[in-house]
């Protein structure tokens, strides 16, 4: 099980700041993570319907789609950033 | 020389600039320069009443840490300190802080510059607009401005 955290309109979209999930053993990557969450259901197929503008966070440092998850007990996932 | 330990916090309430400087100079003689940025919430003409600021605990403390990090190494900084916001917050007041001291203004400069540069596209903030009669609006875009500041220091 990891837990996997989200920020901003891809919570609302979602509709939950965070929750558990067991991934299967085809994710392998951040961006294989946000293909398998967005056939989960409407919410995270409206999130993630442009994966390439999502962030990935593992254990709350930014990866590149490309990179491996594994390993990850938190997995935030949000859309790019607006602080400052 | 030992690099400085940056002061880093992400807080609801507000920050005051004066008091922030003076512990970043307390009983300090080297000091030459101090540069300091404020960020502060725009009415954007009255259609705002607020900008509600979230973040994602942990990671932009830590994020800001790396940010502060890579800015002292890199302008030999000898403080910094960088404070953020969360929570809803009304046009005028105060949004974030950096600030930067050096031995000379230029490095002072830069280095408070680069970290807001950073701090702006990889620090895990959002702002959501709420609208003057009180209700939430859409999320601020990113801008594509912000990323090509930042990529001027790579």
């Amino acid at each position: 099980m990891v837990k996997i955290v989200y920020f901003a309109w891809v919570r609302e979209r979602i509709d939950k700041p965070e929750e558990e999930i067991e991934l299967p053993a085809s994710v392998v990557t951040a961006g294989d993570l946000l293909a398998y969450l967005k056939t989960l259901g409407d919410g995270y197929e409206a999130a993630l319907e442009y994966p390439d503008v999502i962030r990935v966070a593992v254990n709350q440092e930014h990866v590149e789609h490309d990179e491996p998850i594994a390993g990850a007990h938190e997995i935030g996932i949000f859309p790019p950033m607006t602080g400052g | 020389m030992t690099r400085p330990t940056p002061t880093i916090r992400v807080q609801s309430d507000d920050f005051d600039l004066q008091s922030e400087i003076d512990v970043l100079t307390d009983g300090r003689t080297d000091i030459g320069a101090i540069v300091s940025f404020v960020g502060l919430c725009r009415g954007e003409q009255n259609t705002l009443s607020a900008l509600e600021l979230e973040h994602y605990p942990g990671m932009a403390e830590a994020e800001m840490q790396r940010i502060a990090g890579l800015a002292i190494e890199r302008f030999d900084l000898m403080g910094l300190t960088a404070v953020h916001r969360y929570g809803k917050i009304a046009p005028g007041e105060n949004i974030v802080l950096v600030i930067a001291a050096s031995p000379h203004r230029q490095a002072a400069f830069d280095g408070a510059n680069f970290v807001m540069d950073f701090l702006k596209t990889s620090a895990p903030f959002w702002k959501k607009e709420h609208g003057v009669d009180g209700q939430p609006r859409d999320w601020v875009a990113a801008k594509d401005a912000d990323d090509s500041a930042r990529d001027k220091w790579s």
